[in-house]
């Protein structure tokens, strides 16, 4: 398939890849994989990063847990699940708390600033909340993993939000904060700001709504905050600089259910407008094409027609072969054959979804519905095969 | 004995993203409408989802009546910031604040708590009024949805006069008293969702004093084959050549996809059941909906589910809701 060809290419010669889509696709299990399949190939060191506090995934790669810096997964692990390596392979989890404080830390003027943000009673609260904050981390540590040059490979698991490309709207939404009127408004000195003609009005208001004491403690926050400002605003604009930049690209994550098709059409879409680079479509847990083919129906229907029939022979004599009741068996070929339409009518409605994305996406690629979840290295390693098209 | 769920005043209904969060937060208020309930159904994301859910162009933050007693809206923080500053401040002549968006993200961005408080303030408000005999919510997916529900704590903690402040009382006596207000978190039969409703039902406990009022298992695989015939299942493989000669090569397919979709079911259901072992003696129900092969889209989907929930929670639907 020439799809495949595509993926390992990207894998060889991309810096950073990011993994986006809808939630519940499994971006984060194909992350790995995509991480397992670069190590594979490539004699590369390679880092999936993840946000997904996902435990079991921990567990599937052979560790107790994954923390904020990046640690190596054990070769003779993946020499045991049957995976090659070439490379090496390592995982992070962003910690968005400790990211912060990390961000403030770097970013502080002098040690005074620094320690009054992390002392401030609002700074918990707001990092939590503001600017879409977990969005802009994500973003920030991306840059500073890329910027060590450590990694010849970053795979992200991008957090899910409400708008999977709103994560790239954080590095800007950050520095527009900064230029913000809010922002002014807020770090005016309290005293002149109570007697300035323009802002009295939208003062009394926020003053009867909010307590002028609550106030106070915004702002405090605020002004200690602005010290950070060229910081914040230069880094904003670098990690903006290296989503666009061609040695990116972006994988979106979907399955062929219909909201999340819908979702990654949609994805699709927007990368395109704004000159992102796609490097493919991976289509989750996709069932077989060919059981939405005429032939499999045409033999669902025989053999439930032969299982009402009197004369079935084959029946008894494939039920004295396995050593089985003849009437239990019958009836488990019966409810095989009656079941099989459920599965084949989402069949065909996969195939139809799949045609659409394909006819937007190059290379697409299916990973099967697996009949369990993942929880080991060998379970990656089929994806990765999949992925890598073995 | 917990007060059934649809005789609450307000449900949050969360889950992970993908689990059906929407659909059994529709479903939910049409079995409460159809049983005779005035119901009011408000999306918090403004995703478009809920719309889509009753086949009904976009929806606003004016409810709309998609049913008989059946209102659905979408949650706008600023339309909300607009309504509260017209009830409780009483400021007649909102012109002359100037544009509302601009000095908005002043209370949206800045001020912790204060977006998710206008919200949960909207809900609450509209069950204090009662409005509505049941208001649920399509909630933040589990990741957001408790901080969303604490807002009105973490503004008494934070906020130390004002009319925020003032405001935040009530709000609680409504969102702590388990016989008004209960979460329902919803989840597929799958790993991580599972992983997740356990974790969220603990957050829902140490962070707020709201009940978990249900847990919803969306999307559930039906048991087909009794103990006697899964060992049978099992091995068809077997003997698929003598079923190949009878039905023709497709015959492989039907006994591959029979395999598949039991490991599968059985997979969920060893998830499904670690979950039930963590509710047992926590009194939160556990309601089944089994998955829908036919998989269509906005309203038919939701009408099944509608009929399951209605089985599951033991409710008569006079009329059919929905169009």
């Amino acid at each position: 398939m020439s799809s495949t060809v595509g993926l390992d290419a990207l894998l060889a010669s991309r810096e950073m890849i990011l993994v986006t889509g809808s939630g519940g696709v499994g971006k984060t299990t194909i992350a790995a994989a995509l991480g397992l399949a670069a190590v594979q190939r490539q004699q590369r060191k390679v880092l999936v990063v993840t946000v997904d506090p996902a435990r079991r995934l921990a567990t599937a790669l052979g560790l107790d847990g994954i923390s904020n810096s990046p640690q190596p997964v054990d070769p003779s692990a993946l020499n045991e699940a049957g995976v090659e390596a070439r490379g090496e392979l390592h995982v992070a989890m962003l910690d968005t708390k400790a990211g912060w404080d990390e961000l403030i830390r770097r970013h502080a003027p002098d040690v005074e600033t620094r320690d009054a943000v992390l002392a401030n009673p609002l700074y918990e609260n707001l990092t939590g909340r503001f600017v879409h904050s977990h969005d802009y981390l994500a973003m920030e540590q991306l840059h500073d993993l890329h910027a060590t040059g450590d990694y010849d490979l970053v795979i992200v698991d991008t957090p899910p939000s409400r708008n999977a490309l709103s994560i790239l709207d954080a590095p800007g939404r950050m520095a527009d904060f900064f230029g913000s009127r809010l922002l002014k408004w807020l770090t005016v000195p309290y005293r002149s700001r109570l007697f300035s003609a323009a802002s009295r009005p939208f003062q009394q208001i926020a003053d009867r709504i909010l307590g002028s004491s609550f106030l106070q403690d915004i702002a405090d926050f605020f002004i200690l905050f602005q010290r950070m400002e060229a910081g914040f605003v230069r880094r904003a604009r670098e990690v903006e600089a290296l989503v666009a930049d061609p040695r990116t690209s972006f994988i979106v994550v979907t399955t062929l259910e219909a909201a999340p098709a819908h979702e990654a059409r949609f994805l699709v879409d927007e990368l395109a407008a704004r000159k992102l680079p796609l490097g493919a479509v991976v289509a989750n847990r996709v069932l077989p094409d060919h059981l939405a083919d005429r032939t499999a129906a045409d033999a669902a229907a025989s053999l439930l027609e032969h299982t009402r029939s009197d004369a079935t022979a084959v029946f008894d004599a494939a039920a004295a072969s396995l050593d089985v009741d003849p009437s239990v068996f019958r009836r488990v070929v019966a409810k095989a054959a009656s079941r099989f339409d459920d599965v084949s009518m989402v069949a065909s409605r996969e195939a139809d979804r799949r045609s659409e994305l394909a006819a937007l996406a190059d290379p697409l690629i299916g990973v099967p519905w697996t009949s369990g979840d993942i929880h080991d290295l060998a379970g990656l390693s089929i994806i990765s095969a999949t992925l890598r098209g073995n | 004995m917990a007060t059934p769920l649809l005789d609450l005043d307000l449900v949050f209904v969360t889950g992970k993203g993908g689990v059906g969060k929407t659909t059994i937060a529709a479903a939910l208020a049409e079995v409460a409408a159809a049983s005779g309930r005035r119901t009011l159904v408000c999306e918090m994301d403004a995703k478009g989802a809920l719309a889509t859910a009753f086949d009904v162009g976009e929806l606003e933050f004016e409810p709309t009546e998609v049913a008989p007693r059946l209102h659905a809206m979408t949650m706008s923080t600023e339309e909300s910031l607009r309504e509260y500053l017209r009830l409780f401040v009483r400021i007649p002549l909102l012109a002359r604040i100037g544009p509302l968006a601009s000095t908005f993200d002043f209370v949206a961005d800045a001020a912790p708590g204060v977006k998710e408080i206008l919200a949960i303030g909207k809900l609450a408000y509209e069950v204090r009024e009662r409005h509505y005999d049941l208001v649920v919510v399509d909630a933040e997916a589990s990741g957001h949805v408790v901080s969303q529900i604490a807002a009105p704590k973490v503004i008494a903690d934070l906020v130390k006069v004002g009319l925020v402040r003032d405001q935040t009382q009530w709000m609680l006596d409504i969102l702590e008293d388990p016989d008004r207000t209960g979460v329902v978190v919803t989840t597929t039969p799958e790993e991580m969702p599972v992983v997740e409703t356990i974790e969220l039902l603990d957050r829902l406990a140490t962070d707020t004093d709201t009940a978990c009022a249900a847990v919803v298992a969306n999307r559930m695989l039906p048991a087909v084959y009794n103990r006697n015939e899964l060992p049978v299942l099992e091995r068809l493989d077997e003997v698929v050549d003598d079923l190949v000669d009878l039905a023709g090569p497709g015959a492989r397919d039907v006994i591959d996809a029979a395999t598949l979709v039991e490991r599968r079911r059985a997979s969920g259901a060893g998830h499904v059941d670690r979950l039930r072992q963590h509710l047992d003696g926590t009194g939160v129900d556990m309601l089944t909906v089994s998955e829908l092969f036919a998989r269509s889209h906005g309203h038919r989907v939701v009408s099944q589910v509608s009929e399951q929930l209605a089985d599951e929670l033991g409710v008569e639907q006079h009329e059919g809701a929905g169009g």
